[in-house]
């Protein structure tokens, strides 16, 4: 498929890709001037939108509203005490994480310098990056850039940590425990939080943030006692979780948070009345389980039979086989699968806002364009862009970061 | 254990068979009780507060008007759902087939040797692949449809029959035959066209000759419609504006058009990442056999390449068009009237909210199980038949 080389050869080097990849044909120059065009333009309309004609003022003037929503204002300081809390953990897991592939050979950051390391962080997570020091610009307190900075120095404090606790070989009643206690981690932040202002009014981005996580924790085991049902020989069993499974994946999402809107209370006794955020959280934990379990079961049908035959000759019991050799693979193998679920749910919690009329990022997006120093100024475009910037940056990042997990794993070359 | 009689059966809680059935009868047991629990919940809930637990509300009078369709509020709710899903249908047939064609457009451009298209297909992708649809979807309707479409003292004619505005986009539209007659002279024109495209294979086949099946049977198929518009007696007409209205012609609801718009787009970001991926599993070989023949870089792309790939193609494609289907629910959101939108209004208007909701779930899963199933299908008849 090379062209002939008296048309390529000559020239600069820069003359010469421009001849191989833009001129190669007339067709392909034709292309080039067209679409190069439209791209050119896109540009200019782009920044000339962002940098000259966006009118950012009802975005600086509602970025609390728009983030955490109507959390009372003199109470920032537990978001940023969680906030930090959760740099601490996040580094501790790192550092524990990376210690363990240390010690097994896998770890391909003992090659790199300290600086090698935060240049490849910056280079996976430069855009989040930059987008918190965007949104810590728009603030006109010194509150969020104090609890950035706290969070950093925690989390290369756990970092450290974790490392030096890695190399260690400690008694196996200390490590269960230190597991556990992390474990409980995110359920410890949750009650912090939950005693300064009750679940039922977290709005904002916060909203669209932890509904998405807790949807996909609530829905794991859930997702995965589907995938093994499915998979049993039990007819009883396999003919209910197919039942279940096809329902709800054949269901669209937005009706169901409808119908818990409206038709939930009928279902459970007067008394438990469960607010909006629990409505929602309740129909993501349902409709990701079931997503959730097509994934597992992939995952089960990904190990080779042998292990589990090798488990048998061992003389484990049928739960151990599962429990301790076939399940710990099938999950290890989708984990980049889990994670586009994950955006997708991430992406998702706005339907919450349109169904149940939580305030969340979009709907927020939108009331604040009704607001009397804004209204009619048709603004929505302003405040629209600043919502999918927030979104495309945070799924953008992670699908990135799941390629590079199924290559590391090397998902299917295997 | 103490038994020593000849037969060795061990006791009936020991015994695997048994065992088995009484676990899956527990779980059976728990999930009946839940939904007992549910039910039960249900009807006192529902006597309590007085509100009917059957179907009978389909039949009371709608008492709403559904834009942009011919529905009269006296009708029943029945019809209405039968709008709203005729409407679902519309929007998702639509929308299918221009997603597809930009997907697999935008697919192909990914893998293009020219620079500026392939970055500007990857873009493509990665904006639209990465935002929520309802952010897409708010953008377009309100951001784009609302603000930049011309109200209708100012429309937007570039030729004098299409109209664009705020209120609807006007194109011309036929009259005086019913529905059916069209669809008739449709489905003449397709068997058509197939007949011919048999016929012109079996002599290929036979003679070598070049087939032409396409210019044949498309020719075939465009006269059978002339023909058979003529024949008809149809009328064509032309929109024009009346007072603040859109009359004559057929009317693209704005809602609609936004809609359709954001699906399409957001779907062709997903489609064309599939199409990559179908294309690159394509062996290397076949394209470089094609070359080999000396065909253009189209032959090589349309006669060799795409059919393979699209083979591969078809089960992650059939899972987007249900997607799409599924997500034409939040046209609701924006005021157009397809099942989700009706089944709302409807609740809102009195009738009772579970069984309304209930049949409208019931519908969607029965759309996505026959979409599955012909995917199913299509998969079967065109999978790669080993020798």
């Amino acid at each position: 498929m090379t062209s002939p080389p008296t048309t390529l050869g000559t020239g600069t080097r820069a003359a010469r890709w421009a001849r191989k990849h833009l001129f190669r044909t007339w067709l392909d120059s034709a292309l080039t001037i067209v679409f190069g065009g439209l791209a050119l333009y896109l540009i200019f309309r782009f920044v000339l939108f962002v940098f000259v004609n966006a009118r950012w003022e009802i975005i600086q003037v509602n970025l609390k509203l728009l983030m955490v929503g109507r959390w009372p204002s003199d109470q920032l300081m537990v978001m940023a005490v969680s906030v930090a809390v959760l740099g601490l953990w996040v580094g501790l897991i790192a550092g524990l994480v990376h210690r363990r592939q240390m010690r097994a050979g896998q770890s391909r950051l003992t090659a790199m310098t300290g600086g090698q390391r935060v240049v490849d962080l910056v280079r996976r997570f430069g855009l989040i990056i930059g987008t918190v020091l965007l949104l810590l610009a728009l603030t006109n307190t010194n509150g969020p850039w104090l609890m950035a900075a706290t969070t950093v120095v925690a989390s290369v404090v756990g970092r450290v940590i974790g490392g030096a606790a890695g190399t260690r070989v400690l008694p196996r009643w200390v490590a269960r425990t230190g597991v556990l206690l992390l474990a409980l981690v995110p359920f410890a932040i949750y009650v912090y939080l939950s005693r300064t202002l009750a679940l039922a009014d977290w709005e904002g981005f916060f909203f669209n943030i932890t509904s998405a996580i807790a949807g996909i924790i609530l829905c794991f085991p859930l997702g995965v006692l589907l995938a093994l049902a499915r998979r049993s020989k039990l007819r009883l069993l396999q003919s209910l979780s197919i039942l279940y499974i096809e329902f709800v994946r054949g269901s669209p999402l937005f009706v169901l948070l409808l119908m818990a809107n409206v038709s939930l209370e009928f279902f459970v006794p007067a008394s438990i009345a469960p607010s909006k955020v629990i409505r929602a959280i309740v129909v993501f934990t349902i409709f990701t389980g079931a997503y959730l379990a097509e994934i597992v079961r992939g995952g089960l049908q990904s190990v080779p039979r042998g292990q589990e035959e090798a488990a048998k000759s061992l003389g484990l019991s049928p739960t151990k086989q599962m429990g301790l050799i076939v399940l710990p693979q099938a999950l290890r193998n989708v984990i980049p699968a889990q994670i586009g679920q994950f955006i997708s749910l991430f992406k998702d919690t706005t339907l919450a806002g349109l169904a149940l009329g939580i305030l969340d990022l979009l709907e927020g997006a939108k009331a604040i364009t009704q607001q009397p120093d804004f209204r009619g100024q048709g603004l929505i475009i302003e405040t629209l862009v600043f919502v999918g910037f927030l979104f495309w940056v945070g799924s953008f990042t992670m699908s990135r970061e799941s390629q590079r997990l199924e290559r590391k794993l090397g998902v299917g070359t295997r | 254990m103490t038994t020593t009689e000849g037969s060795s059966r061990p006791p009936f809680y020991r015994d695997v068979r048994v065992l088995k059935w009484l676990f899956q009868l527990v779980v059976f047991a728990i999930v009946a009780a839940i939904a007992l629990w549910l039910w039960g919940n249900f009807r006192r809930n529902a006597a309590a507060s007085g509100i009917p637990t059957s179907f009978d509300f389909l039949s009371a009078p709608a008492t709403f008007s559904i834009p942009g369709a011919d529905f009269n509020p006296n009708s029943p709710v029945r019809s209405a759902y039968v709008v709203g899903f005729l409407n679902t249908l519309r929007v998702s047939i639509v929308g299918i087939i221009l997603a597809t064609v930009l997907g697999v457009l935008i697919g192909i451009g990914r893998l293009s040797t020219n620079w500026v298209v392939s970055r500007l297909s990857a873009v493509y992708v990665e904006v639209f692949r990465n935002l929520p649809l309802l952010v897409l979807l708010t953008f377009v309707f309100l951001g784009v449809v609302l603000q930049f479409m011309p109200p209708i003292a100012e429309a937007w004619t570039p030729v004098s029959w299409i109209i664009v505005s705020n209120r609807g986009i006007g194109v011309p539209w036929y009259e005086g035959v019913s529905g059916w007659a069209l669809l008739l002279v449709l489905a003449i024109g397709m068997v058509g066209w197939w007949l011919i495209a048999r016929w012109r294979q079996r002599v290929f086949e036979r003679t070598g000759q070049p087939s032409r099946a396409g210019i044949l049977g498309s020719g075939f198929f465009l006269v059978t419609l002339i023909l058979g518009w003529v024949l008809l007696g149809a009328m064509l007409t032309l929109p024009s504006i009346d007072g603040r209205q859109i009359i004559d012609g057929i009317r693209v609801d704005p809602s609609f058009f936004a809609l359709l718009l954001g699906l399409a787009i957001y779907t062709a970001s997903h489609i064309a990442e599939i199409t990559r991926g179908s294309i690159q599993a394509v062996p290397r070989g076949q394209g470089e056999a094609a070359a080999a023949l000396a065909l253009t870089g189209f032959q090589r792309m349309w006669k060799v390449i795409l059919p393979q790939a699209m083979r591969i193609a078809i089960p992650p494609l059939g899972n987007q068009y249900l997607n799409l289907i599924k997500n034409s629910s939040l046209g609701a959101g924006f005021a157009y009237f397809e099942l989700t939108n009706v089944t709302q209004t409807t609740v809102g208007n009195g009738s009772p909210s579970v069984p309304a909701f209930f049949l409208t779930l019931v519908i969607y899963v029965v759309i996505s199980l026959v979409t599955s199933g012909l995917v199913n299908l299509a998969n079967q008849r065109f999978k790669v038949v080993e020798r």
